[in-house]
């Protein structure tokens, strides 16, 4: 029993994680129709560029407040620089252009932080609390609180403001958005702002546990993007709850199956359930027109 | 002798009933319309004919045969070609090969020899190009028969789409609002052409908006509303029919019957 | 000239030309390699091409593939005492097998989801790889037994650039006939209108699933012959990153377009190699390329070129 409860522990804080890459697509693709492949490079930046401040001095709110703004600068650099000058490509075309600037991304992030693993400290302390047996560390806590807060704050976001409703008009019906007098394109800026904060604040919360390193990205992008394809990509709830099951999936196989193959547990899932569902779990069917 | 049998057909989507109880026969070699309002069903029943969907209650028989539930190509392979109302034009192919492709259950098609590029297959592609050329030559279309399939003008581009139902050599051509978007000029050729297929012994169905063409070209009707059948016979019986016309000319096309009696 | 230009033979004259007469310019033993490296990734394009330029599909794993005959060439000589040319031959099996039987359901998919089935295939291989070290030497990766031919160990690059350029002759002629025929026909339909391509009576799943194949094929055989002239292999061929640069050839090069996916190979093996001076900056480099490419030559940089000769033709 302890033991099912430490797996769960575990599964739900790096599920917590994949929720937030995943979300960080979905806002993106929903905005913009694009899978942003570059997506785990906003994590990675969120903890390298944290570890960086705070090695140079910074207090580590601080340091962290930067990384999350760094982030999104580079989330806004990404759809002004690569995305909307190939507006109209094909989708594979901009899945390339994300891919291209994952690469991108990491090679600076080689260049200018190096190519060691890095740890923070963690936020309070790691004197794990004991829960019916099992053991929770306190930085697991503010993993799972911040990605609730996130989710929370988005839900806010989207129906409470204005701004915020605009972005979900974008999303709904760009030409009616466009009609309405929305601009369409800042908008998706925004998306990809916001994508780049939320991946941002998933790095700084887990580097603690996990550690970072400038390559981390490209596996969180994998798996972020496997979540989101389990809840049914283009929703942001779905996809948080993708998130959540994958990581909970990936920490029992690791416990009882083989901890060897822990990173091909999502894809094993996800070939499974795209076998049985075609369009994802909570994904809709829609009838092609002729 | 019969070509095709509709015995009630029905399909729904969610809790709307797109086609329900539909029935019909129509002769080898006759111009067979369906007509109807939007949303009739008039493409859905397309869509069930040609094996898109599968439909939920009924049967259809081609030349006495059950072909309910087959899938797309293996209703090609029984001799059934349609068009579409929304082009499905292959855009990144030249005019010729789009009518090539209506070749294709008449080709060879085993891997090994094609990769070789053995001579039985450079044989072929000639054939097949030559036969195509005539198609083309046939539909009007052998002017630009080189060009990028979308540098034709979107009258030609129906024709196109005929041109490649026709190479299939079908018993039964289905065509989805041929003269949608044609101008008039461009729907006088279509009829003559339309009358020049069938003269070839190749039955039609067609599902119409324009009421003049129907009538001028329609050995028999079907009128559709709201997934049912309204009414059915000669183009003359369905114009003066008073349920038709209270109910779908009436409601929906005053102007539409304007042109019918005109 | 649009003819011309399109010709297969065009194409396939071209690319004897070229590989007939670097050598004529290779100031060092050293650009025999960069040229082999070449030829043996633009054999893995040009069948790549087949699937996702002619028909229209995306694979995002297919290095899988490629690691599948890397290792068939590794393992069963050095751990069954089989013959290297056998196990080419069964590496090729294996992948068209495995291609096969997971291309059933997984070509049922579309776009975005087809990406991520494939990613995850391509995935699943590569950590299989890496993680059956008793067989496959695990993450530092194994020797590979060199190829002997009447008793001749093949190591020489200049061997292999001449093995590979004829390799990667023959696989261009073949796929430039598959293009011109009605198989190829069949694939280049189905990529612009599934419901129209099964309309004209084609077998849309039966044909998808056969580019899939043949381009697991080209992938296999490729990996071998890297796996051959390197003498040495790890699960890194087979990994995602090497997936993407796949991709990226065939679409930097012009997706759909054969010479295209030689000239992505071109592009994408020899830039690393000219910026090896600035290893630091590999990356960097590598990624810009791909983003500039894809946003300045959309088609690519085959179709690209050909539609501006075709322009300025008379």
């Amino acid at each position: 029993m302890a033991e099912v409860l430490q797996f769960c522990f575990s599964g739900l804080t790096v599920g917590a994680v994949y929720a937030l890459v995943a979300l960080g697509f979905t806002i993106i693709y929903n905005a913009s129709d694009v899978v942003n492949f570059a997506q785990g490079e906003f994590v990675m930046l969120g903890g390298m560029v944290t570890v960086a401040l705070a090695a140079a001095g910074m207090p580590l709110p601080v340091a962290a407040v930067a990384a999350v703004g760094v982030a999104a600068v580079v989330g806004v650099a990404l759809h002004r620089l690569a995305i909307e000058p190939a507006r109209g490509a094909s989708p594979v075309g901009l899945i390339i252009i994300t891919i291209g600037a994952s690469i991108f991304i990491r090679g600076i992030a080689q260049v200018v932080f190096d190519k060691q693993f890095h740890k923070l400290p963690a936020f309070s302390g790691d004197t794990p609390f004991a829960v019916l047996g099992a053991t929770i560390l306190p930085q697991s806590l503010w993993v799972l609180g911040g990605t609730a807060a996130i989710v929370v704050g988005l839900h806010v976001f989207f129906e409470r403001t204005l701004i915020g409703k605009a972005v979900a008009a974008t999303a709904a019906n760009r030409l009616a958005a466009r009609l309405a007098g929305i601009n369409t394109t800042s908008m998706m800026t925004l998306s990809f702002a916001l994508a780049g904060a939320i991946g941002a604040v998933a790095g700084i919360l887990v580097t603690p546990i996990t550690l970072t390193s400038y390559n981390v990205g490209t596996l969180l992008a994998l798996k972020g993007f496997a979540a989101g394809m389990l809840g049914g990509i283009g929703n942001p709830l779905g996809a948080v709850l993708g998130g959540l099951m994958l990581g909970l999936i990936e920490a029992f196989g690791a416990g009882y199956l083989s901890s060897a193959y822990k990173d091909g547990i999502a894809f094993v899932v996800i070939l499974v359930v795209l076998f049985a569902f075609p369009r994802g779990l909570i994904g809709k069917r829609s009838a092609e027109r002729v | 002798m019969t070509l095709l049998v509709a015995e009630t057909l029905g399909i729904h989507f969610g809790g709307v009933q797109a086609v329900d109880d539909v029935s019909f026969a129509v002769e080898t070699g006759r111009i067979f319309s369906i007509i109807g309002p939007n949303g009739a069903g008039k493409t859905t029943l397309f869509n069930l004919i040609s094996g898109i969907y599968r439909p939920n209650t009924g049967r259809i028989l081609l030349a006495g045969e059950d072909v309910t539930g087959l899938p797309p190509h293996r209703l090609a392979a029984k001799g059934i070609a349609r068009t579409f109302q929304n082009l499905q034009v292959f855009y990144g192919m030249t005019v010729i090969e789009n009518v090539m492709v209506g070749r294709h259950l008449r080709e060879e098609r085993r891997l090994v020899p094609a990769m070789l590029g053995l001579p039985s297959v450079t044989r072929q592609n000639r054939a097949t190009r030559k036969k195509a050329h005539e198609i083309l030559a046939f539909v009007g279309l052998d002017e630009r028969i080189d060009e990028p399939a979308g540098a034709l003008s979107y009258g030609d581009l129906r024709r196109l789409e005929i041109g490649r139902a026709l190479a299939l050599e079908p018993k039964l051509l289905l065509l989805d609002e041929p003269a949608a978007g044609c101008n008039p000029v461009e729907t006088a050729e279509l009829i003559g052409l339309v009358r020049n297929i069938a003269e070839q012994g190749v039955t039609i169905v067609l599902v119409e908006h324009d009421m003049r063409f129907v009538m001028q070209i329609s050995d028999r009707v079907l009128v559709l509303d709201g997934g049912r059948m309204l009414a059915e016979g000669s183009p003359e019986a369905v114009r003066q029919n008073p349920e038709v016309v209270a109910a779908y000319l009436g409601r929906h096309g005053a102007r539409e019957a304007g042109y019918a009696r005109g | 000239m649009r003819a011309l230009l399109s010709s297969r033979w065009t194409t396939l004259g071209l690319l004897c030309l070229v590989i007939a007469a670097l050598p004529l310019v290779f100031p060092s033993g050293y650009y025999y390699r960069v040229a082999a490296l070449v030829w043996i990734s633009a054999i893995a394009a040009v069948g790549l091409n087949i699937f996702m330029g002619y028909a229209g599909q995306v694979s995002l794993g297919h290095a899988g593939f490629f690691g599948i005959g890397a290792y068939a060439v590794a393992i069963g000589p050095a751990r069954f005492g089989l013959n290297s040319w056998l196990c080419i031959f069964l590496g090729v099996f294996l992948s068209a097998a495995l291609a096969w039987l997971v291309g059933r359901p997984i070509l049922r998919l579309r776009g975005h989801y087809l990406a991520i089935a494939t990613l995850g295939l391509g995935f699943l291989i590569a950590l299989v790889l890496a993680n059956e070290a008793r067989w496959t030497g695990g993450p530092d990766g194994t020797a590979v037994p060199r190829l002997t031919i009447a008793g001749a160990r093949l190591m020489e690059p200049v061997t292999w650039y001449w093995i590979s350029g004829g390799l990667l002759t023959l696989g261009t002629a073949l796929a430039l006939n598959l293009e011109n025929s009605a198989v190829g026909r069949a694939l280049r339909a189905l990529h612009d209108s599934e419901i129209a391509a099964a309309l004209a009576g084609i077998d849309v799943a039966r044909h998808k699933l056969r580019a899939f194949v043949i381009a697991a094929v080209y992938a296999s055989l490729a990996g071998s012959a890297l796996a051959l002239f390197d003498g040495f292999i790890t699960p890194d061929a087979a990994g995602f990153l090497r997936s993407i640069e796949l991709v990226a050839m065939v679409v930097v090069g012009g997706i759909g377009s054969t010479a295209g996916s030689i000239v992505g190979a071109g592009l994408l093996v020899t830039l690393p190699q000219i910026l090896a001076v600035f290893v630091e900056y590999e990356q960097i480099a590598l990624g810009l390329i791909i983003m500039v490419v894809m946003i300045f030559l959309r088609r690519g940089i085959v179709p690209s070129a050909r539609r501006l000769i075709v322009r300025r033709a008379p």
